[in-house]
């Protein structure tokens, strides 16, 4: 399986999202330029966290209307994986790819620990690994990981069962304790923890791991199912 | 009660790296047409009204609401708002 | 105020002796005058002006700073380039260096500690290693006026604010509070980065006819003349009357780093430089210097922000993210492409020139013409009196009585709860302490210990200075500060490399404060060749003062140590009840300078506490053996508050965890004295025998529990008894309390 990490200028969790894929899960992977925007050949697209754009006018604006967002946006119809991490769930929202907003913290201040992350929904492709309320210890470091939604959109968020992942104490005032979501289709997904920075024991949590792994798991299984049926 | 307006803006020679991006940003999204861009802060208050409204209002962009070292400001007093 | 320069001719600056207000001396415009065989014209004496400036030439603390020692085997650069290189073996070195935006700070507390951030990282990026972590040293007022409060939370959201966005961790840090420190805020920033041997490069203009590139941020008219505001006495209205602040913007310099990283691999670039305090001039004369070689700049090439800007101006500007390179020339497309990639301008301005000249064009007129030597190397050097402060010897005349102290439960809560010892967790909160994911133990711990991917190794780094101690005694206080900074390191388990030292004092023509200058840099020196440890790099800030009270003498000292092995990593936290705890060193009644005495008597006053460096050195070898033998599960030093602080501290990682203790003598003493060259740690049972051999002077004092008390006795009487989960949640809640 092949990832791609999108480099935005002033990304900057990129490089430990390739970290994370190449070097800990062994999975080959490719830094990639925004600027350079044939993405065909990728199996899944990483949206990684930091400050695109220096977070100007608002956090992920200016990114989501690059112009690789079109191939992304493609990529994400054709039902493939996309998953954005902190400022990649930023820029998902902004260009529409997931509903609602990050709004800065209810504490105005950034912050950076670990969080205690519920599973809500084990039935997407990454999270297939997870028990449904099993607990993550992932780190959370953002200033606006307040998430936003107007009731109706929770409702339906609620209904269609989108609600990944919940803080188990609200760190930054979010709607409903949402620190994830995924988009209906169910291969677009959103998150404000850092799950790449938890797959080393080494650095203090390996919870991040098995997400990664899910998305393998479960493109290795469709991939074998499509080739099992040609 | 009177509404009040307060606009702060960046002095003068003082660099605004969001508005030099912005800047940038819709030049590339092809608005050709936009020479510069810089970002300030708009602020609406609700003010008692009185004899000493306007000094009221500069205290308080002196004091807190503006940072003299890098911002100005200006503001507007508008109609009376009934409670 | 903005200097109109085209009004003042040469004339009209030396009648009215205008170079007085750009802080050069009478002489010093002598000796201009010398050089150059002419009056200077108002670029020029603007120019000298900021290079003479004790940011620039360090003029005053050079005969000082000649006393560090700086030579080891594994040190590959010394003080004098952008900063200090450590060999860490297997061709990687690590580059770091501390900097201070205390005047900066002072005026705009957001954008003097954001840009102080910036600058350090250029400083390392630009000897072309990758920032792989930041450390900060502050210092405030005490923590009750509105205008201290407010210095600190901005200073906090401006290191946050740019740290944060540039990617390169904030691992950790001190900060303190007094206050002598009340107008004159200290901001230290310290950045670390790791470099491949043979992509070390130095900022040089070598090569005649090589063509000089202009990278980054267009050129403003801010903070102009701020290496000279950062060598002046702080004034009292600070808000008016003062050159546009310095805005920093992290995005650019995360563009920089990038593209300058991927430049310094490339043979075309031949050198480069940061443009820091006196911007332009700095770069270019002390590259030029350096290399022996002359350089012509034209202004009129150089990216400009605002119209109309004169050579002085454009010379003298403090834009920030801004980088000067040398190229081969022929050579000029293939970087300024680099650049471009990352959406970066890059435009030539000037050459190498075989004339040792610094020569500067505007509308094709020559606006200066500078030896360059004269402007780097042959800056003058002052030699200031010192004299013993008064002070001293009345404090040396104090005896060391122990305080009384009437509830010892209730002081420990009080000493939790000093803003100076307790939980700093407000402050690191807001840094992102684990992007690049490298951080194995990050802010909070005795030193910051981050992992080197690829290898089995990992640094460890700690910002380290009593200046209460100093103030008592500088010699003294010198010699505390570098240990208490390795005790650090070897605590974390790491073996102790190398320094930088960031020196903050007041006004050095006062003979009192060249004094504690003079005596704490060679109690430092003292300190760094009894522990082999060189200063590499560093930084000098005077004139921090205000209304004639200068600060604490703060000789802040940065250290990194270094991991052979992930295996030696050794928090600083009890980690499991059954272990057995021990104190190293004897204690004796040592009250000056203490956190105590601060409660008790709020000032600071008699003998700061004694120190042999010898035992100091001795007994950090054995800790480090026994570490590396694997026979200690944590260690601790014990600093401000004691060993009963330090036994709280300990405790504070898991709630359920507590200790039985057993003191000995007087309980004011045993808990609360601060006598140096003592570590608590806590080994396995088994363990005793061995640890009582390599540690000769470890005595066994308790053991931990899992009934989450802190319980002390003396003899078979309870000292104190304290719920862990109390004593923690008041340490933790102090800062945020006084916040509010």
């Amino acid at each position: 399986m092949k990832f791609a990490v999108i480099v935005f200028p002033g990304s900057n969790c990129d490089q430990d999202m390739y970290h994370a894929v190449k070097e800990v899960i062994g999975e080959e992977g490719d830094l990639v330029w925004y600027q350079d925007s044939n993405l065909e050949n990728y199996d899944a697209i990483l949206l990684p966290g930091g400050f695109s754009y220096g977070d100007y006018l608002r956090s992920g604006a200016i990114a989501a209307n690059s112009k690789i967002m079109e191939q992304i946006k493609l990529h994400a119809a054709k039902g493939k994986p996309v998953l954005g991490v902190c400022n990649g769930f930023q820029i998902l929202t902004e260009a529409g790819l997931l509903p609602g907003a990050l709004l800065r913290n209810k504490g105005l201040s950034f912050m950076c620990h670990q969080e205690e992350i519920i599973v809500e929904n084990n039935e997407t492709l990454f999270t297939s690994g997870y028990q449904v309320g099993e607990v993550l210890r992932l780190p959370i470091a953002h200033g606006e990981g307040n998430y936003f939604c107007d009731q109706e959109t929770l409702r339906e968020l609620e209904k269609h069962n989108q609600i990944v992942f919940t803080y188990r104490t609200n760190p930054n005032g979010s709607t409903a304790n949402i620190a994830g979501i995924i988009n209906r289709a169910g291969n677009v997904l959103g998150m404000m923890p850092h799950p790449e920075r938890a797959v080393e024991t080494l650095l203090g949590s390996n919870d991040g791991l098995l997400l990664f792994q899910s998305i393998i798991r479960n493109w290795r299984e469709s991939y074998d199912a499509t080739n099992a049926r040609i | 009660m009177r509404k009040v307006t307060v606009f702060i803006t960046l002095k003068q020679g003082v660099l605004d790296p969001q508005g030099n991006q912005v800047q940038e940003s819709l030049q590339s999204l092809g608005y050709n047409v936009v020479q510069d861009v810089r970002i300030g802060k708009y602020i609406e208050l609700l003010v008692e009204d009185g004899p000493d409204l306007e000094v009221r209002i500069q205290e308080m962009c002196d004091k807190l609401l503006v940072n003299p070292v890098m911002e100005d400001y200006y503001y507007e007093v508008k109609e009376d708002v009934h409670s | 105020m903005m200097l109109q320069t085209r009004e003042f001719n040469p004339e009209k600056i030396e009648q009215e002796k205008l170079y007085q207000t750009m802080g050069l001396s009478e002489s010093e415009f002598e000796m201009i005058q010398q050089i150059l065989g002419r009056l200077p014209n108002i670029t020029e004496t603007g120019i000298f002006s900021v290079m003479w400036s004790e940011h620039c030439s360090y003029k005053t603390s050079k005969p000082l700073l000649r006393k560090f020692p700086t030579k080891a085997p594994h040190v590959l650069q010394g003080p004098g380039e952008g900063a200090g290189i450590i060999d860490i073996g297997d061709n990687q070195a690590v580059v770091f260096k501390i900097e201070s935006h205390n005047h900066p700070s002072a005026v705009e507390p957001y954008q003097g500690a954001a840009t102080g951030v910036g600058g350090i990282i250029r400083d390392v990026f630009s000897m072309g290693a990758r920032p792989i972590a930041l450390m900060n040293s502050l210092r405030f007022g005490n923590l009750t006026s509105n205008r201290v409060k407010y210095l600190f939370s901005e200073v906090v959201s401006g290191i946050a604010g740019y740290g944060n966005c540039v990617g390169v961790p904030t691992v950790g840090g001190e900060v303190q509070f007094d206050e002598s420190y009340e107008d004159n805020p200290l901001v230290n920033a310290m950045c670390i980065g790791l470099i491949n041997h043979n992509d070390i490069q130095k900022g040089v203009a070598a090569g005649i006819g090589n063509t000089v590139i202009y990278v980054g941020a267009p050129t403003g008219r801010d903070g102009i003349h701020g290496a000279t505001f950062a060598s002046d006495d702080l004034a009292e209205n600070v808000a008016k009357d003062r050159p546009a602040v310095q805005v920093g913007d992290p995005f650019m310099e995360k563009l920089l780093i990038e593209a300058c990283l991927e430049v310094i691999k490339s043979d075309a670039l031949v050198g480069m430089q940061d443009m820091g305090a006196a911007g332009l001039t700095s770069s270019a004369s002390e590259m030029a210097s350096k290399a022996g070689t002359g350089m012509e700049m034209n202004l009129d090439l150089v990216p400009q922000r605002e119209p109309n800007m004169t050579a002085y101006e454009l010379m003298l500007s403090e834009s920030q993210e801004r980088m000067l390179l040398v190229v081969q020339k022929g050579r000029e497309q293939e970087i300024i492409d680099i650049f471009n990639r990352y959406g970066l301008h890059a435009v030539v301005v000037g050459r190498v020139i075989e004339d040792k000249v610094f020569r500067i064009i505007q509308h094709g007129e020559i606006q200066a013409e500078i030896p360059v030597d004269a402007l780097a190397e042959n800056a003058p050097v002052y030699h200031l009196p010192a004299i013993e402060a008064k002070y001293f010897q009345e404090f040396q005349k104090i005896g060391n009585k122990v305080p009384s102290v009437g509830n010892f439960g209730d002081m420990l809560k009080r000493l939790l709860q000093q803003p100076t010892i307790a939980s700093k967790e407000w402050i690191f909160d807001q840094y992102d302490s684990m992007v690049q994911t490298n951080t194995i133990l990050g802010p909070g711990s005795d030193a910051a210990v981050i992992r080197i991917k690829g290898t089995d190794k990992a640094l460890a780094i700690t910002t380290d200075c009593n200046s209460r101690y100093i103030y008592l005694d500088p010699e003294t206080g010198g010699k505390i500060a570098g240990a208490e900074a390795a005790r650090n390191i070897v605590c974390s388990g790491a073996r102790p490399l190398a320094l930088t030292d960031g020196l903050n004092f007041g006004n050095p023509t006062n003979p009192e404060v060249f004094w504690q200058m003079e005596k704490s840099v060679e109690g430092m020196s003292k300190a760094c060749e009894t522990l082999g440890t060189p200063v590499i790099s560093g930084n000098v800030s005077l004139y921090n003062q205000s209304k004639g009270r200068a600060i604490f003498p703060t000789p802040i000292v940065g250290m990194v140590g270094l991991f052979e092995s992930l295996e030696h990593i050794t928090p600083s936290f009890f980690q499991e009840a059954g272990d057995v705890i021990y104190l190293i060193g004897e204690t004796k009644p040592e009250f000056g300078g203490s956190e105590l005495q601060n409660i008790l008597e709020g000032t600071y006053q008699g003998k700061a506490p004694v120190i042999d460096l010898e035992v100091e050195a001795k007994r950090q070898t054995q800790l480090l053996d026994a570490i590396h033998k694997g026979l200690i599960v944590s260690a601790h030093d014990l600093s401000e508050g004691g060993l009963g602080v330090a036994l709280a501290e300990s405790l504070f990682a898991d709630d359920a965890l507590g200790a039985i203790i057993q003191i000995r003598g007087d309980e004011t003493v045993a808990l609360f004295s601060e006598t140096q060259s003592r570590f608590l740690i806590s080994v396995k049972k088994e363990n005793k025998d061995a640890v009582e051999k390599v540690l000769t002077d470890a005595i066994p004092i308790g053991v931990i529990t899992a009934d989450g008390m802190l319980t002390i006795y003396n003899e078979s009487s309870i000292v104190l008894s304290e719920k862990v989960a109390e004593l923690r949640s008041l340490w933790k809640g102090a800062i945020p309390c006084l916040l509010k």
